[in-house]
C-alpha cells in the first residue's frame, strides 16, 4: 500500500466520523477550543499511524480509542481523572425521573446533568447512548473487557439518574415560584 | 422484580442479548409488570440521552481544516498522469477552435472580396462623391455606429473617390474608396465585434490587409499590388493614431 493510497483510504473512513467524533470531544473537553484541539491531533495522530491499522478490526473504535487517549493525556483530561473518580452510587429510590425527562424543557436539565457526570460515567454511556456502540466496540474503544464494559455502564446510568433526580428535586421548588409569579 | 432477569434488562435495550435470552425476556415482560416498568424507565432515559448527548457540531471552517490536513498530496508524476489527457483534450479543442476561426476568417474575406468586385461593378459605386476627406467623413455620421479618421493624401499616389455604407454579417460599416494607378481598392471599417482579424495577403486575386484598433476592424482589399495595400493600410493606420 503506498502513502497516497493509504492518505485516500483513511479520508475516505476518517471523514464521515468527524461530526461524531467531535461531539464525543466536546463531551469529554466541555469547550469548544479544546474539542477542536482535540479531534485535530486525533485526525492528524491517526493518519499517521493508519498503517498500524488492522484492516478487519473496527475503525471507528479506533479512532474513539485515539481521541479517548489524546484526551485522557491532556491537561483538561488529566484534571478530569484526577478530582473525579469513580462515584459512590445513591441508594436506590422509589421515585422515576426517566418520564420527565420526555419533555424538551427538562433536556438542559438532563445535558447539565451529563456534564457533571464523572469521566468514565460520562464516556461509556456517550459511547453506549449517543454514538450507538456495540459492546464490543466499546470495549475496543476502551482498552477492556466486555464484562467491565457491561458494569461500568450499567452503574454510569445509574448515576446519571440519581444526579437527574437531585436536580428535579433541586429545580422543582424555585420552578414552581417562578410560574407563580408570572401568573 | 426478578433478580435473574434484571441484569439483563439494559442488555436487552442495548441489543446485545442472544437471541434465545431476548425471547426468554421477551414471554417473561409479558407477565412480570416490575420488569416492564424498570424496561421502559431504561428506555426512556436511553431515549432522552441519545438526544440530549447529540449537542455539539463542528464548525464549516473547522472541518475544512482538518480535511485540507488530511488529504493525500498527490506526487509530481501522479498529477501528469491526469494532465496528459487533459492536454490532449485541449489540444483537439484548441485546433477545432482555431481551424473553425481559420475558417471564419476565410469565409469573411471572400464576402468582403464579394462586395467589393460588385461595389465596382455597379453604376454608383459610392454614395458620396468626393476626393475629399473632410466632404466623406461627415457624410457617414448618424448612418454607421462609430467614427473614424481618414489619411491626408497629398504627397501621395492615393486618390479617395467616395464611400458608401456596407453591410457585413447584419451591421452597418463604412466602405471607402481609393484609387491608386487605375487600381482601385476598397476599405471596409466596421466594429472590432462585427469583423474579427481577417489576416494579411491574398484572397483570390486581391492583395488584402486587415488589422484592428481602438475597436475597429479594417479590411483594405484589391487588385493593386501588396506594396500599394500595405502603403494604404500604413496611411490609415496613422490617421487611426490622430
Amino acid at each position: 500500500m503506498n502513502d497516497r493510497l493509504t492518505a485516500a483510504t483513511f479520508e475516505e473512513l476518517a471523514l464521515p466520523l468527524f461530526d461524531q467524533l467531535y461531539n464525543f470531544a466536546h463531551w469529554l473537553a466541555r469547550d469548544r477550543a479544546e474539542a477542536e484541539d482535540l479531534v485535530q491531533e486525533t485526525y492528524v495522530k491517526a493518519l499517521r499511524g493508519f498503517a498500524s491499522f488492522q484492516p478487519g478490526t473496527n475503525f471507528r473504535a479506533w479512532m474513539y480509542r485515539i481521541l479517548r487517549n489524546t484526551f485522557l493525556t491532556s491537561r483538561t483530561g488529566l484534571k478530569q481523572t484526577v478530582t473525579l473518580g469513580e462515584d459512590v452510587p445513591e441508594p436506590a429510590s422509589e421515585q422515576t425521573p426517566e418520564s420527565i425527562l420526555l419533555g424538551h424543557a427538562e433536556q438542559e436539565l438532563l445535558q447539565a446533568a451529563m456534564e457533571d457526570l464523572p469521566l468514565p460515567s460520562r464516556e461509556i454511556i456517550l459511547l453506549a447512548d449517543v454514538e450507538e456502540m456495540s459492546y464490543q466496540e466499546m470495549a475496543e474503544t476502551l482498552g477492556v473487557p466486555i464484562g467491565t464494559v457491561m458494569s461500568r455502564l450499567s452503574r454510569a446510568r445509574r448515576t446519571l439518574r440519581d444526579l437527574v433526580r437531585r436536580k428535579l428535586e433541586h429545580h422543582e421548588r424555585p420552578l414552581v415560584g417562578k410560574t407563580r409569579t408570572v401568573s | 422484580m426478578s433478580d435473574p432477569w434484571s441484569v439483563k434488562l439494559e442488555p436487552y435495550l442495548d441489543g446485545e442479548l442472544s437471541p434465545e435470552d431476548m425471547r426468554d425476556l421477551d414471554s417473561h415482560l409479558r407477565t412480570c409488570p416490575a420488569c416492564a416498568a424498570e424496561v421502559l424507565r431504561h428506555l426512556q432515559m436511553k431515549r432522552a440521552v441519545r438526544a440530549a448527548g447529540r449537542q455539539f457540531s463542528p464548525s464549516p471552517e473547522f472541518k475544512r481544516r482538518v480535511q485540507q490536513q488530511i488529504a493525500p498530496r498527490r506526487p509530481a508524476a501522479a498529477a501528469w498522469r491526469w494532465a496528459v489527457p487533459v492536454l490532449a483534450v485541449l489540444l483537439i479543442a484548441l485546433s477545432i477552435y482555431l481551424g473553425r476561426q481559420r475558417s471564419q476568417a476565410q469565409h469573411a474575406s471572400s464576402e468582403l472580396a464579394d462586395l467589393h468586385v460588385t461595389t465596382l461593378a455597379s453604376t454608383t459605386p459610392v454614395d458620396v462623391v468626393s476626393s475629399d476627406r473632410h466632404t466623406v467623413k461627415p457624410w457617414f455620421q448618424g448612418k454607421i455606429p462609430f467614427t473614424f479618421n481618414l489619411p491626408e493624401l497629398q504627397n501621395t499616389e492615393f486618390t479617395l473617390l467616395g464611400g458608401r455604407i456596407a453591410y457585413f454579417n447584419q451591421a452597418s460599416g463604412a466602405h471607402l474608396i481609393y484609387q491608386v494607378r487605375k487600381h482601385e481598392i476598397s476599405v471596409f471599417i466596421f466594429p472590432e465585434r462585427d469583423l474579427n482579424a481577417l489576416g494579411t495577403g491574398k484572397t483570390l486575386s486581391f492583395n488584402s490587409a486587415s488589422w484592428s484598433e481602438g475597436g475597429l476592424s479594417y479590411f483594405v482589399i484589391g487588385d493593386a499590388a501588396s506594396d500599394d495595400i500595405q502603403k494604404l493600410a500604413a496611411l490609415l493606420q496613422n490617421a487611426a493614431k490622430n
